[in-house]
C-alpha cells in the first residue's frame, strides 16, 4: 500500500516537475477541448437530418440526381428587401426536389406546388417561425418576445391574405373567413384598416329599431334577445348572454323606445280576416315570386331550403305582426331604407294571399313562456344602459342612442399580437390561433364582464375566421408596397333618372352586378343593352321566364306596368353598351341558308354545343347553359359573334369555353344561332 | 428515457381514454359514409366518418369495438368507441398537416378476438390541388359526375359519348399527364376523342390545367403512382 500510494505521488511530482512532460499532458487535455466544437457540430440535429436524408435517398432510384443537388451545411436562403434569413432548407433538405413530392417523411418531402419560388419568398413569410434558426426547438416552437411559433398547417392560408386582398381560388377558407368577418357584422364593432388604408365593411345590414313595436312584439324581442339561433338558425344576431332581467329590460327599453309608423297601421282594406278560397294560393304565389331565392325556411325534413340573403321565415309568423306584415310587403323601403328586399307590385289580394300564408308559418313554443310584467321606468332605463353597454346601436339604428366609435378593439394587425400580451384560459394550447379561435368560440370565458357576444358558428366556420384574423399581420404593412394585390376597389354604382328609382324600388343590384356594384345571384347587366334584343327585354321584364330549366333561383315577377317596363328598356338598351363593338353592325335575319347549315353542322359536330345547350327540345338534351330555342329571337348578331370568340370577355368568369374559334366558323354559327326564333321543331333537322 | 420523455409530452387520445368494455362482436365492418372527402390539411374533414359493424348474417352488431387507425398526425375524436343502437360507429376526423392521400383503418375483432378491418381513403388538398378542384367544380364536374345536387344538375346524361368520373383510377392512371393536357387544352378531338369533351386551353391558364390534372391524381382510386422512380423499403 505505502509503496504503491509513493510510487503514484512520485510519478505525480516527475510529471509536474518535468517541463516535457507537462506539456504533453496540457496539450492532450486542450485537444480533447478542440475537438469538442466539431463533436457537437458533428452532433448537432441538423447535420443528423442531413446524414438520415442520404441514407433516406440512397436506395431511390433517383438517388443519383439527389445526391447531385444535396450541399451539407447550413443552407440559407437571403433576401435582404423582405427581411428572410432562412435556413429551414439545412434541415428540410428535400424541399426543392420534386421527385420528392410523395414523401411523407418529415423534414424530407418536397414542398407542394404553390404559384411563387421558394427562393423569392422564403418559407418563415408563410409559415411563421424563426427563420434564422438552426434548432427544431428555436425554429419551430420559439414564443420569446419579438418570436413566433411555426403556423399549424390548417391556418396555412392566412399568408396568402398578407398581400392577396382579393379571393384566391386556392384559398376557400380565408376567402369564407373574410365573408364571415363583414357578413356578421364583426367589423361594425372591430376596426380593420388594409395595407391599402382601406377598412373592411359590414355585408349585413341589421334593421333599424326605429319603430320595432309596430313589428313585433315585447315577448318575440325577448326569448330572441335570449337565444337568436332558437328562433332561426342561421341568423347574424349574436347571443349576448343576457340574464333573465336583463333580456326584460332591453325589450322594455326597446318598445318604449320605438315610435309608431303611420304607414305600418294601415293594413290592406280587405284584411286577412277571411281565409282565401284556395288554401294552396298563398303558397303558390309565394312559389312563383320565387322569394326561396332569398329567403330560407325549413322542410320538413327539417333543412333549411333557400337564399340567405333575407331572414329565415321558417317561423315568421310568431314575429312580425300582421299589419306590419302587409306594410312591409308593399314597400319594404319604407320601413327599412336600406333593405336589398325589392318592392314587388303585388295586387291587395296577392297581398293578402301572402300574409295569410307566412302568418301560418308559426312556432308557438318560441314565445310560450315568455311571461313578461309591465316595465317600470327604472327598468326602461336599465334597459337603455344595457343597450349603450352592449353596444347594439354598433349595428342598429336606435333612436336617441348613438353609434360607439370603436367599440371593440382594432384588429388591423391582430396576426402579429404577440403571445405576452394574451391572457390564455387554464389548459388552452398557448398559441395565437387558439386564442383567436377560442375568442371567437367562447368569448365570454375570457372573463364575465367582457362584452363580445356569443356567434352560432360551425367549428370550420370558427376556424376560417380565425385564418382570416391571422391573416393580419405586421408583415402584411411592412411587405413591399408592390407585393400588395388589393381588391377591387368597390363602386358605389347606381343608375340615374326615372329608370334609377325603378331599379332602386326593384333593388335591381341586390342580385344583379351594373358597373362593378351589386350581387352575385344574377347576371351582371353593365353589357345587356349590348346583348339583348329590345323587343325581347321588354317582354322579360313584364313576365320573365326562365333561360335555364336547372335553376332553383330564377327572376322573379315584379308585375310591373307597361310604362315602367318601357322605362327601364330604354334605360338598359341606351346605357349599358360594352364599348368592344357596335352593337347593331350584324344584322338580325337575312343569312343565307347554305350559311345557317354551315352554322349548323359546326354546331353539332365540330363544336359538339348540343353537350350542354338545347337548340332543338325535341333531340338535343344539353342542360348546363341557356336553352337557345329562340337565341335567335332574344340576342344581338354581334353580341352571339363576340361572345362566340371570347366568352369570357363579354361574360368575366363565364363557364363557356373559348373554342378558340375562327371568324368564319364564328361567322356561320351567329347565322345559325340567328335563325332559331322560338316556335316548334325550327332547331336540327332530325 | 428520451422517447419515454417525448410519449409523455404528445398526447394520445388513445392511450388516455378510458378502455371501452365491448358487450358484442361482429364479424365484418362496412362503411356507412364519409370516405373520399377532400379537406385542407390540418382540418377537420366536414362529414364525420361512419362504419357499421355486421354479424355474419349482415345484421348490425350494437355494442361492438371499433378503432379506428391512420398516419401520422391524423386525429381521430374520439379513437375507439362501441357501435351504437343502429350498429354503428361515428368519428371525426382531422387529416394531418401534410397534402396528399389519407388511409384510415377502422378495426374490430370477432367473437375469437381475431382482427377484422376495413380501410378507406381521404384527401387533403395542398394549393395546387385545391385549385383543381375549384376548376373541375366550375367547369367539368357537371359532365363527368353522375351526381347531381340541389344547386348543380349533372349533364352526364344528356351526352352520348359517356366522360369518366375523375376518381376513376382505371382510367386515369393509364392517362399520361401530357395525354391528359392535350385533352384538356385542346379538346376530345385532339386525341381521337369525341368533340363533347370541349377545348379548355384558351379558358383555363397552364397553371390552372396542371392544377386540375394534380386534382385528378390526388382523388384517383387505386391511389396514382407517378412512374419513373423507384422507391425504397424503409
Ligand atoms: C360538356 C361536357 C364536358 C365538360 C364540361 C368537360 N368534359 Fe371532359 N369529357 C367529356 C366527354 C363526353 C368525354 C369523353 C370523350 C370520349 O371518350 O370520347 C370527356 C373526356 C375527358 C377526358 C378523357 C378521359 C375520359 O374521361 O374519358 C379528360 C381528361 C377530360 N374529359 C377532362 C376534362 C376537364 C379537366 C374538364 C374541365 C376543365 C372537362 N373534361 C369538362 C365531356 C366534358
Amino acid at each position: 500500500m505505502q509503496t504503491k500510494k509513493t510510487g503514484f505521488l512520485s510519478s505525480l511530482k516527475a510529471i509536474v516537475c518535468d517541463p516535457f512532460t507537462m506539456f504533453g499532458v496540457v496539450s492532450a487535455i486542450l485537444l480533447l477541448l478542440l475537438t469538442v466544437a466539431p463533436a457537437k457540430d458533428y452532433l448537432s440535429e441538423w447535420r443528423g437530418y442531413q446524414r438520415q436524408y442520404l441514407t433516406f435517398i440512397q436506395n431511390r432510384g433517383d438517388a443519383v440526381t439527389l445526391r447531385r443537388h444535396f450541399q451539407g451545411g447550413i443552407n440559407q436562403i437571403w433576401i435582404p428587401q423582405l427581411d428572410v434569413v432562412d435556413r429551414c432548407q439545412t434541415c428540410h433538405v428535400g424541399v426543392g426536389e420534386a421527385s420528392l413530392a410523395d414523401v411523407k417523411q418529415q423534414p424530407f418531402r418536397a414542398h407542394p406546388p404553390i404559384p411563387h419560388k421558394l427562393t423569392e419568398f422564403g418559407c418563415v413569410i408563410c409559415h411563421r417561425g424563426q427563420g434564422a434558426a438552426t434548432t427544431v426547438n428555436q425554429a419551430h416552437h420559439s414564443d420569446m418576445t419579438g418570436e413566433e411559433p411555426i403556423l399549424p398547417a390548417r391556418y396555412i392560408e392566412s399568408s396568402c391574405g398578407q398581400c392577396h386582398h382579393e379571393p384566391l381560388e386556392g384559398t376557400p377558407k380565408l376567402n369564407q373567413g373574410r365573408t364571415l368577418l363583414s357578413r356578421y357584422g364583426c367589423v361594425n364593432c372591430h376596426t380593420i384598416t388594409l395595407p391599402d388604408g382601406s377598412t373592411m365593411q359590414a355585408t349585413d345590414f341589421p334593421p333599424p329599431l326605429t319603430h320595432i313595436a309596430d313589428k313585433t312584439t315585447r315577448e318575440w324581442i325577448y326569448a330572441w334577445l335570449k337565444d337568436p339561433a332558437a328562433y332561426s338558425s342561421t341568423a347574424t344576431m349574436p347571443n349576448f348572454m343576457l340574464s333573465d332581467s336583463d333580456a326584460s329590460d332591453i325589450s322594455a327599453f326597446l318598445m318604449a323606445d320605438s315610435t309608431p309608423d303611420p304607414a305600418d297601421r294601415i293594413s290592406s282594406p280587405a284584411a286577412s280576416k277571411t281565409p282565401p278560397a284556395d288554401p294552396t294560393a298563398g303558397a303558390s304565389l309565394y312559389g312563383e315570386s320565387f322569394c326561396a331565392s332569398c329567403h330560407a325556411t325549413q322542410n320538413e325534413a327539417g333543412n333549411l331550403v333557400g337564399g340567405t340573403l333575407g331572414p329565415e321565415l321558417t317561423n315568421v309568423g310568431t314575429k312580425v305582426k300582421p299589419a306590419w306584415l302587409l306594410a312591409w310587403m308593399r314597400d319594404p323601403k319604407h320601413y327599412d331604407p336600406a333593405t336589398r328586399m325589392p318592392q314587388y307590385r303585388w295586387t291587395d289580394a296577392q297581398l293578402n294571399l301572402l300574409a295569410a300564408f307566412l302568418e301560418n308559418k308559426t312556432d308557438p313554443d318560441f314565445v310560450a313562456n315568455v311571461h313578461l310584467q309591465p316595465a317600470t321606468k327604472q327598468q326602461i332605463a336599465h334597459g337603455k344602459e344595457l343597450v349603450m353597454e352592449n353596444g347594439c346601436a354598433s349595428c342598429h339604428e336606435i333612436p336617441g342612442v348613438p353609434k360607439p366609435e370603436n367599440f371593440g378593439p382594432n384588429l388591423s394587425r391582430v396576426g402579429s399580437k404577440p403571445l405576452v400580451q394574451l391572457i390564455f384560459l387554464p389548459g388552452m394550447e398557448h398559441s395565437l390561433p387558439a386564442y383567436l379561435s377560442g375568442k371567437i368560440r367562447q368569448p365570454r370565458a375570457f372573463g364575465a364582464s367582457l362584452r363580445m357576444p356569443k356567434f352560432n358558428l360551425s367549428s370550420a366556420q370558427v376556424e376560417a375566421a380565425t385564418t382570416a384574423l391571422l391573416s393580419l399581420t405586421d408583415r402584411s404593412f411592412s411587405l413591399p408596397a408592390n407585393l400588395q394585390v388589393p381588391s377591387t376597389p368597390q363602386s358605389h354604382y347606381e343608375p340615374a333618372g326615372q329608370a334609377g328609382q325603378l331599379m332602386s324600388s326593384l333593388n335591381c343590384l341586390s342580385c344583379h352586378s351594373i358597373n362593378g356594384h351589386g350581387g352575385t345571384m344574377a347576371p351582371d347587366l353593365s353589357w345587356e343593352g349590348s346583348s339583348v334584343q329590345r323587343t325581347w327585354l321588354e317582354s322579360f321584364l313584364k313576365n320573365p321566364n326562365t333561360l335555364r330549366p336547372t335553376l332553383i333561383r330564377r327572376m322573379p315577377k315584379f308585375n310591373l306596368t307597361d310604362a315602367e317596363s318601357t322605362v327601364l328598356t330604354d334605360y338598359i338598351m341606351t346605357a349599358y353598351q360594352t364599348p368592344s363593338f357596335v352593337r347593331d353592325e350584324m344584322p338580325l335575319t337575312g343569312y343565307s341558308p347554305a350559311l345557317i347549315e354551315k352554322g349548323r353542322e359546326l354546331f353539332y359536330s365540330r363544336y359538339a354545343c348540343q353537350s350542354c345547350h338545347m337548340v332543338n327540345p325535341n333531340v338535343d338534351k344539353g342542360y348546363i347553359g341557356p336553352t337557345l330555342t329562340d337565341v335567335g329571337a332574344r340576342l344581338n348578331a354581334a353580341w352571339i359573334f363576340h361572345y362566340l370568340k371570347d366568352p369570357q370577355a363579354l361574360r368575366p368568369g363565364t363557364i363557356e369555353p373559348n373554342q378558340h374559334l375562327s371568324d368564319d366558323d364564328a361567322n356561320a354559327l351567329t347565322a345559325f344561332l340567328m335563325a332559331q326564333k322560338g316556335g316548334a321543331g325550327q332547331g336540327a333537322k332530325q | 428515457m428520451l422517447a419515454l420523455a417525448l410519449c409523455a409530452g404528445c398526447k394520445h387520445p388513445t392511450s388516455s381514454a378510458p378502455a371501452l368494455k365491448p358487450t358484442a362482436s361482429g364479424t365484418a365492418i362496412v362503411l356507412v359514409g364519409g370516405d373520399k372527402q377532400l379537406g385542407s390539411p390540418g382540418s377537420r374533414l366536414s362529414q364525420p366518418l361512419q362504419f357499421q359493424v355486421n354479424d355474419n348474417l349482415g345484421n348490425a352488431v350494437t355494442g361492438a369495438e371499433v378503432e379506428i387507425t391512420g398516419p401520422k398526425g391524423v386525429i381521430f375524436d374520439p379513437a375507439q368507441v362501441l357501435t351504437d343502437e343502429n350498429g354503428q360507429a361515428t368519428f371525426k376526423v382531422r387529416l394531418g398537416g401534410i397534402s396528399g392521400r389519407y388511409e384510415l383503418t377502422a378495426s374490430s375483432r370477432d367473437a375469437h378476438g381475431k382482427p377484422f378491418s376495413l380501410t378507406v381513403a381521404e384527401f387533403a388538398a395542398g394549393y395546387q390541388e385545391q385549385v383543381g378542384y375549384e376548376v373541375n367544380e366550375k367547369y367539368c364536374s357537371r359532365c363527368h359526375d353522375q351526381d347531381s345536387t340541389v344547386t348543380q344538375v349533372s349533364n352526364y346524361d344528356n351526352l352520348a359519348v359517356k366522360p369518366h368520373s375523375f376518381s376513376n383510377g382505371d382510367v386515369y392512371n393509364k392517362i399520361t399527364a401530357s395525354d391528359l393536357a392535350t385533352i384538356i387544352t385542346h379538346g376530345g378531338p385532339a386525341i381521337n376523342r369525341s368533340a363533347l369533351m370541349p377545348p379548355y386551353g384558351w379558358t383555363l391558364n397552364k397553371a390552372e390545367t396542371q392544377a386540375v390534372i394534380a386534382y385528378i391524381r390526388l382523388v384517383s382510386d387505386p391511389p396514382y403512382v407517378a412512374p419513373g422512380v423507384v422507391y425504397a423499403k424503409h
